[in-house]
């Protein structure tokens, strides 16, 4: 780029008339005064090596608060020794959803069936123990890899009873048609607190005496079933864009309702709404922090936790920074890959 | 005679054995769920010596709410701490959406700049907020941002209006007397807008007049409160906050005291709400095309009348119904309140009052049905207006 160019750019972009001239300046001031000031705290006066807080003693960001936490901040209070098994499973995961954009598109159903019904039950059994594995118990499970364990049983719960409550929306028998309405406005229609609250709390009122069942797992399905709805909602969507034919040849071929619906209509209809799908995972993501409430310590909640210590008072803006930087980039990264797939999609349709 | 016919064939169709079954299994398992639940709720209970049904609502609460919209106190009762609860819930859901709105319109327009600083700076803007989640944006503004203020003998007084401190935000309080003549005012003057309006829609679709309503409500909206204030005597008195010395403390008292609780509620809700109302704004002005501006010029309408009568209308019918349910989610967002001890629906009633009775069952599914009603009102209503501005295609 020349000087030329430069100029021109300039003028056309920033100082296209008087009032836009002053709003640049005004926000390239105002840009300068803060930006400086925020790399002197965050990076040049900061402390990046010690073991406590005194290390911290040249004024600016002390993230020797998150070095020193991070592993509480990533596993909770898994017990050290046994660490790998999260890891192993957490490997497995990555592995086989990374594979899955190599494999041809002939391997991916098996790639899926195993991700909803096979890997459950071995990250289950590594990270809770079984089979020779030592017992962790739910409650010292925390930090960031309890967020990601929640929002993967969020959607692997959510998708399956999503797409039946969408086709019993769409019913042709009233009381399933009914049931499914209800149902979807009535968890749609109320804060994912309350069903937290009502998880923990009013859930093994309703149980018989001396059962029970674990406080993560009431929790998680309460989650599950909350995120359901909305799924249910897109899919919903996707089946009413389907245009009428569809169901007609389907039909005239002789299928059955669910042969119709999983072999013709839901492929289909899935395959529009994969955005809206993802927004909401992202939204299930961002919502897993509320489990705090209910006394369960994600990353979130590890991070409060840590900066109350009375050791490490006053680390707050540094703790809340490190969840942001990670719940932002994991979102950020998300709806950037839907917005790349709306583009192919809307390329390919047309 | 069509509705007769149609009825008769779901009739058969569900009398059909095929589809009798689900729906009657259905069913079936529907009063299994309920009856073990309620049956196992029955038993629990009777063994924990606990009653249930709803009586404790009349019952003294015990507990003091540090921000309540109606006089409340330990002796008032647990209908009264709901009640304190909901307007503390409405109240913060109120300023979030009207705040949410301006900042959402002005970034989503902003997105659409020509400005190359404006344009990235409300991107990064909304991508931030946006994806970010809302109780961490609350956690900071509470335990960071308010926490870092001065201290009361050092607040940052503003114009003498505004006073901020540790202890919150502080305004003077306006005292009316004779109020409810501004009442009668307001009343009257939308009384004549509706009149005005009507007058309007006659003249415009019988002599193609058009009459500035928007311009005449603003006046009227204005000059009737005032004048009926004038006839009825209405006085206002402002209340400042006073810096009282008590026991060698230092305190505002007087004026109005925002909590921080409040702020830090109202300034997240409305920071992450707007990120995802600017987009909608955009996604609306994107949406009617630059055909619809060409063919009103063409037709002779200048710049104003224009925006006013093609581009805002139809970019309006794409944006409220994402921004209304981006109104819901706030309103059911506003019970992260519990989070930081804001005395809302959620933190004071479904918080403070279930553990003072242990009434769980009665009290979480007050709050649900309570959220729920609020949410089908406002769906209700987002369908009316849907229905009503529906496009009309030939």
């Amino acid at each position: 780029m020349n000087k030329e160019n430069i100029k021109n750019w300039l003028k056309v972009n920033l100082f296209s008339n008087w009032y836009n001239s002053i709003i640049s300046l005004f926000v390239l001031f105002v840009f300068f005064s803060i930006i400086p000031s925020f790399i002197d705290w965050a990076i040049i006066k900061a402390t990046f090596i010690g073991k406590t807080k005194a290390d911290c003693k040249t004024g600016g960001a002390c993230w020797v608060f998150i070095s020193v936490w991070f592993e509480k901040f990533i596993y909770g209070f898994y017990p050290d020794k046994e660490l790998w098994r999260v890891n192993l499973a957490f490997i497995i995961l990555i592995l086989t959803v990374v594979s899955a954009f190599f494999v041809k598109p002939k391997i991916k159903p098996f790639i899926l069936f195993f991700l909803i019904f096979i890997f459950p039950i071995i990250g289950f059994v590594l990270i809770h123990g079984g089979f020779g594995l030592e017992n962790v118990e739910t409650r010292v499970w925390g930090g960031l890899s309890l967020t990601f364990m929640l929002t993967f049983f969020g959607i692997i719960f959510a998708f399956p009873l999503g797409v039946l409550l969408a086709l019993g929306k769409r019913s042709e028998l009233p009381v399933i048609k009914y049931f499914c309405i209800v149902f979807v406005e009535f968890w749609r229609g109320i804060p994912l607190i309350t069903v937290l609250f009502a998880a923990a709390i009013m859930f093994p009122l309703l149980l018989p005496a001396n059962t029970s069942v674990d406080k993560l797992l009431r929790v998680a399905i309460g989650l599950g079933i909350f995120e359901s709805a909305y799924v249910a909602e897109v899919i919903r969507g996707g089946l009413q864009s389907l245009p009428k034919g569809q169901y007609e040849a389907a039909k005239s071929l002789g299928m059955s309702y669910w042969k119709m619906n999983f072999l013709i209509i839901l492929p289909q209809a899935i395959k529009t709404v994969i955005p809206g799908l993802t927004n909401t995972f992202i939204a299930l993501f961002k919502d897993t922090p509320l489990i705090i409430l209910v006394g369960l310590l994600e990353l979130l909640g590890m991070v409060n936790l840590a900066k109350s210590n009375s050791y490490w008072l006053g680390m707050a803006i540094e703790g809340y920074i490190f969840v942001g930087i990670i719940f932002w980039f994991f979102s950020y990264l998300l709806s950037r890959y839907t917005q790349s797939l709306e583009k192919k999609f809307s390329t390919e349709r047309h | 005679m069509f509705l007769n016919s149609e009825f008769k064939t779901t009739l058969k169709k569900n009398l059909q054995l095929s589809n009798l079954i689900p729906q009657v299994l259905l069913i079936l398992f529907f009063i299994f769920v309920v009856y073990f639940f309620a049956n196992n709720a029955q038993i629990n209970m009777k063994a924990r010596n606990m009653s249930s049904g709803f009586d404790f609502l009349n019952t003294n609460s015990g507990f003091d709410i540090q921000f309540s919209l109606i006089d409340y106190d330990g002796s008032s009762s647990y209908g009264r701490a709901y009640l304190v609860g909901l307007l503390n819930t409405l109240l913060v859901a109120f300023f979030g959406i009207f705040f949410a709105t301006i900042l959402g319109f002005i970034i989503g327009v902003s997105r659409l700049s020509s400005n190359w600083i404006i344009n990235r700076l409300s991107l990064i803007y909304v991508e931030l907020f946006r994806n970010l989640p809302l109780i961490l944006q609350i956690f900071f503004w509470y335990f960071t941002v308010l926490r870092s203020l001065p201290s009361t003998e050092k607040s940052l007084i503003i114009f003498n209006f505004l006073i901020i401190n540790l202890q919150g935000f502080y305004i003077p309080k306006f005292v009316f007397t004779n109020s409810h003549y501004i009442f009668y005012g307001i009343t009257f003057a939308i009384l004549t807008i509706f009149l005005i309006k009507y007058y309007a829609n006659k003249m415009f679709y019988e002599h193609a007049k058009v009459i500035p309503v928007f311009k005449i409500s603003l006046i009227l909206i204005i000059i009737f409160p005032a004048v009926f204030s004038l006839i009825g005597g209405v006085g206002v008195k402002i209340e400042y906050p006073k810096l009282v010395k008590n026991f060698g403390i230092f305190n505002y008292l007087g004026g109005v005291k925002l909590i921080p609780e409040f702020l830090a509620l109202v300034f997240s809700l409305s920071l992450y709400t707007s990120a995802f109302i600017a987009e909608n704004v955009r996604a609306g002005i994107l949406a009617v095309s630059k055909g619809q501006k060409e063919a009103s010029k063409s037709l002779g309408f200048n710049s104003s009348q224009s925006l006013n009568l093609i581009v805002i209308p139809q970019a309006l019918r794409v944006i409220i119904p994402p921004t209304t349910n981006q109104y819901l989610n706030l309103t059911k967002n506003s019970s992260l309140a519990a989070a930081i001890g804001y005395p809302d629906l959620t933190g004071a009633f479904a918080g403070t009052a279930l553990s003072q009775t242990g009434k769980a069952i009665e009290i979480i599914f007050i709050v649900m049905m309570t959220y729920l009603t609020i949410s089908l009102l406002i769906s209700l209503i987002l369908n009316w207006y849907n229905k009503k501005i529906a496009l009309v295609e030939r």
